[in-house]
């Protein structure tokens, strides 16, 4: 590790602190429904779109209503989604004449961009169409991320509430998440990211004749569009099989603070959104501690395992000095050293982005086991655009109900009396994901063909590629132990996994928004915990720590844990 | 603002029926005018726009020589010869394949990374005895497109492309040094060389 390194997590956090409050505020009279400075242009489209939809703008909705709208849209999205895929050789922007995706690939893809998840068993620029690429994929990087923003405000706004049977309208709030937030971000961005080197063209891949007289083929095509929008609506599908490790999507240190930057940037915001709209601002920065309380230490851990050596290598040099970065270089790429790919890994595993600016399936063991446990904490660490606010949310119940277990009171939340049903609901949201993750895990370990066949890594690590793939599509991260390659079994698995680890989790939000909002407020008393203190911060840590690694720990325990163990003491696979 | 006053609303079942009714209609309504306007207009207008600003980077920062294509700045290309600075081992393909990106996967626990490791770190120490190797000439990067190496790895390869070459070891350190680019604002990344422009400039120099 070196000062420098330490000092780009400093600096980078500072600028993050920065953001929080001026973007929390504006995302939250977006979502309110308040004027902002974009309205002139803005607000006519947003006209538009309900008129041609047939969206009555004053209707509210139920919770119900709400997540049939939600799965509506997803639906329907997928599915033109795979139909593009499928039909791609006979439709236009496709310069190269790829084939059409085959069906496996096609539903796996479908699934994975729908979800958030960007899960890529594809080498996009051999596989994918400009089409499909556009209007395929990176529709879908503001769609998701719309949904993730909608479904974390439709809970805020019932914790907001009270005896109310509405928690606000799906098609406003999707609409106005699009064009208010994620539109205006995306242009601006993706403009930054071409002037600093990231293409953005239509041409066929051209031709290069090398120095040496060689031919390299140089795929390219609308790059930074793409780009902008994968990393701040935290989706992660690169446009290139090498993802932000590729220079084309990420050529200069500058473009990857953008990009690390980008990711955290909305789910940040929206901790303080929180404590706006729920008029609790130091509850807001209570989460926000925590989250970043967390963040830091996976950060820590990560970049003290990323600068060690390898064991077993001699004659390099793999110290730090002020010419060489040192430790572990293998997958990782000069410009941005051990320390912005160790920034860059936390920050990709604590979201739910899954971009990666180096090849995780390279890293340490004890490097690797940083973004599988973040992914495993439920990526509540900032987390997802929306989907780390409502996942953070679900352990703030379980955390206040575990603090009204101690001192033997109904517990309370914001005002909200926390009963029974919530906390089945919050409890059905922490064991889904576990389930999925383990069990099929557990399944594929058992089939030595299927799948243990397309493992690149023999021993612990080869257990450690199967449960991250799991893993990674249930917490609709995407980011990989990329050496797993794919087949029918895991295309059609993960596609599954990925669905389930989305949709199946946000209804029990939703069906718990819809019953906080029916709620009266109580007024707090001496016997209410506070939910905007250093110690309540200590205490949600705590939970999503617990939590987490009571579940996981056995398993974590086969895979990287023993791979440490066995290569320090000489063992090769 | 004045609205005739409208009749009272029907039943508030009838207004959740339709409303259920229509999200179908509504989804597929919806999905449509967004994937044009995200899916096309978003980076048809983009590409427009970048074109035109930024021509260079938008098509892919390309260099050309005599009118003819030879690379992109932004992209390693493969060098074998002595007389030329080696950029990092390459897993994209079967080598410096810019339609094929991507890193080994290798893990760390893997026996073939540290016979590849160990393989091509003793036959660099033969080219250049007493000096350790630098660590990222014998590591294959993320994208296996990385344009660059790390200052120390240059002047490393200087011995060798000097000699195979007739210059100076002195006037090498001297192109190197000149085309180190430092970390951004003396923060961000790490200190690299562009091996492809080190090369130019090297057939610049020769002339």
């Amino acid at each position: 590790m070196s000062a420098n390194g330490w000092l780009q997590f400093v600096v980078y956090s500072l600028v993050l602190l920065l953001t929080v409050k001026p973007v929390g505020i504006y995302l939250a009279r977006v979502l309110e429904g308040q004027r902002t400075w974009l309205d002139p242009i803005l607000r006519p489209i947003e006209r538009l779109t309900y008129r041609l939809c047939g969206i009555n703008a004053e209707h509210e909705m139920n919770w119900r209503q709400y997540a049939f709208a939600m799965l509506g849209f997803s639906a329907v999205t997928m599915l033109v989604t795979y139909i593009i895929e499928r039909a791609q050789a006979v439709l236009p922007w496709n310069p190269q004449h790829l084939a059409n995706v085959g069906p496996d690939l096609a539903w796996n893809t479908a699934a994975s961009f729908t979800t958030n998840t960007n899960w890529q068993f594809y080498t996009g620029e051999s596989t994918m169409s400009y089409l499909t690429q556009m209007a395929g994929l990176a529709t879908h990087n503001f769609f998701s991320a719309a949904v993730g923003i909608v479904v974390a405000i439709a809970l805020v706004r019932a914790i907001k509430r009270t005896q109310s049977d509405t928690i606000g309208n799906f098609w406003v709030d999707t609409t106005r998440s699009l064009l208010y937030i994620l539109l205006p971000g995306s242009v601006l961005y993706a403009m930054l990211l071409v002037a600093m080197g990231v293409p953005q063209n239509l041409h066929s891949y051209t031709s290069a004749h090398t120095l040496e007289g060689q031919t390299q083929t140089i795929a390219q095509g609308p790059v930074a569009s793409q780009e902008a929008i994968k990393m701040l609506g935290t989706n992660g599908g690169g446009f290139f099989n090498a993802n932000s490790a590729h220079p084309f999507e990420n050529p200069t240190p500058l473009t990857n603070f953008l990009q690390i930057l980008s990711i955290f940037i909305i789910p940040a915001g929206l901790t303080y959104t929180l404590g706006r709209m729920t008029g609790s601002p130091g509850h807001g920065w209570a989460v926000f501690a925590a989250m970043y309380l967390l963040f830091a230490a996976g950060f820590g851990t990560l970049y003290w395992a990323e600068a060690h050596p390898h064991p077993l290598i001699h004659g390099a040099a793999q110290t730090i000095t002020a010419s060489a970065p040192g430790g572990n270089m293998e997958g990782k790429e000069v410009r941005n050293g051990i320390a912005e790919s160790a920034l860059f890994a936390t920050i990709t595993t604590d979201a739910s982005c899954g971009a990666v600016n180096g090849m995780h399936d390279s890293f340490t063991p004890l490097g690797g086991l940083i973004p599988l446990t973040n992914i495993m904490l439920g990526e509540v660490i900032f987390g997802g655009v929306g989907a780390g606010l409502y996942g953070m949310l679900i352990f703030v119940v379980q955390a206040v109900f575990i603090a009204g277990l101690m001192v033997g009171r109904t517990p309370e939340y914001l005002g909200k009396k926390i009963e029974s049903y919530d906390v089945k609901m919050a409890m059905l949201y922490v064991l889904i994901f576990p389930l999925i993750i383990l069990s099929l895990t557990a399944i594929f370990v058992l089939m030595p063909n299927v799948g243990l066949g397309t493992t690149n890594n023999g021993g612990p690590h080869g257990l450690s590629e199967i449960l991250y793939a799991f893993t990674s599509g249930a917490g609709n991260n995407g980011s990989a132990f990329a050496g797993l390659g794919p087949n029918w079994w895991y295309n059609v698995t993960i596609g599954w996994d990925m669905l389930i680890g989305r949709f199946l989790m946000i209804i029990p939000v939703l069906a718990l928004a819809g019953n906080l909002a029916q709620k009266k407020s109580v007024p707090p008393s001496p016997g209410t915990f506070p939910v905007n203190t250093p110690l309540f911060t200590v205490l949600l840590v705590g939970v999503v720590l617990i939590l987490g690694a009571l579940t996981f720990f056995p398993a974590l325990s086969l895979g990287p844990i023993l791979e440490h163990l066995l290569l320090k003491s000489g063992q090769l696979f | 603002m004045t609205t005739t006053a409208t009749l009272p609303v029907p039943a508030h079942a009838h207004e959740a029926q339709t409303a259920e009714h229509s999200v179908w209609a509504t989804s597929i309504r919806f999905t449509l005018l967004t994937t044009l306007l995200f899916g096309i207009a978003y980076p048809l207008v983009l590409t427009g726009v970048a074109g035109a600003v930024f021509p260079h980077r938008a098509a892919g920062s390309l260099i050309e020589r005599n009118g003819q294509v030879i690379g992109s700045e932004l992209l390693a290309q493969g060098f074998a010869s002595d007389k030329y600075f080696h950029p990092r081992p390459s897993a994209a393909g079967n080598g410096y394949d810019a339609t094929s990106s991507g890193g080994s996967n290798y893990a760390q626990s893997n026996a073939k990374l540290v016979q590849r490791m160990q393989g091509d770190i003793d036959k660099l120490a033969a080219e250049n005895p007493g000096r350790p190797v630098p660590i990222d000439a014998v590591t294959t990067s993320g994208s296996g497109l990385d344009p660059d190496i790390t200052p120390d790895n240059a002047l490393f390869q200087a011995r060798r492309v000097a000699k195979a070459r007739g210059l100076s070891e002195e006037q090498l350190k001297q192109l190197i040094s000149q085309h180190t680019q430092a970390r951004t604002f003396g923060l961000l990344g790490e200190p690299r060389v562009n091996v492809l422009e080190l090369n130019l400039a090297l057939d610049q120099l020769a002339k």
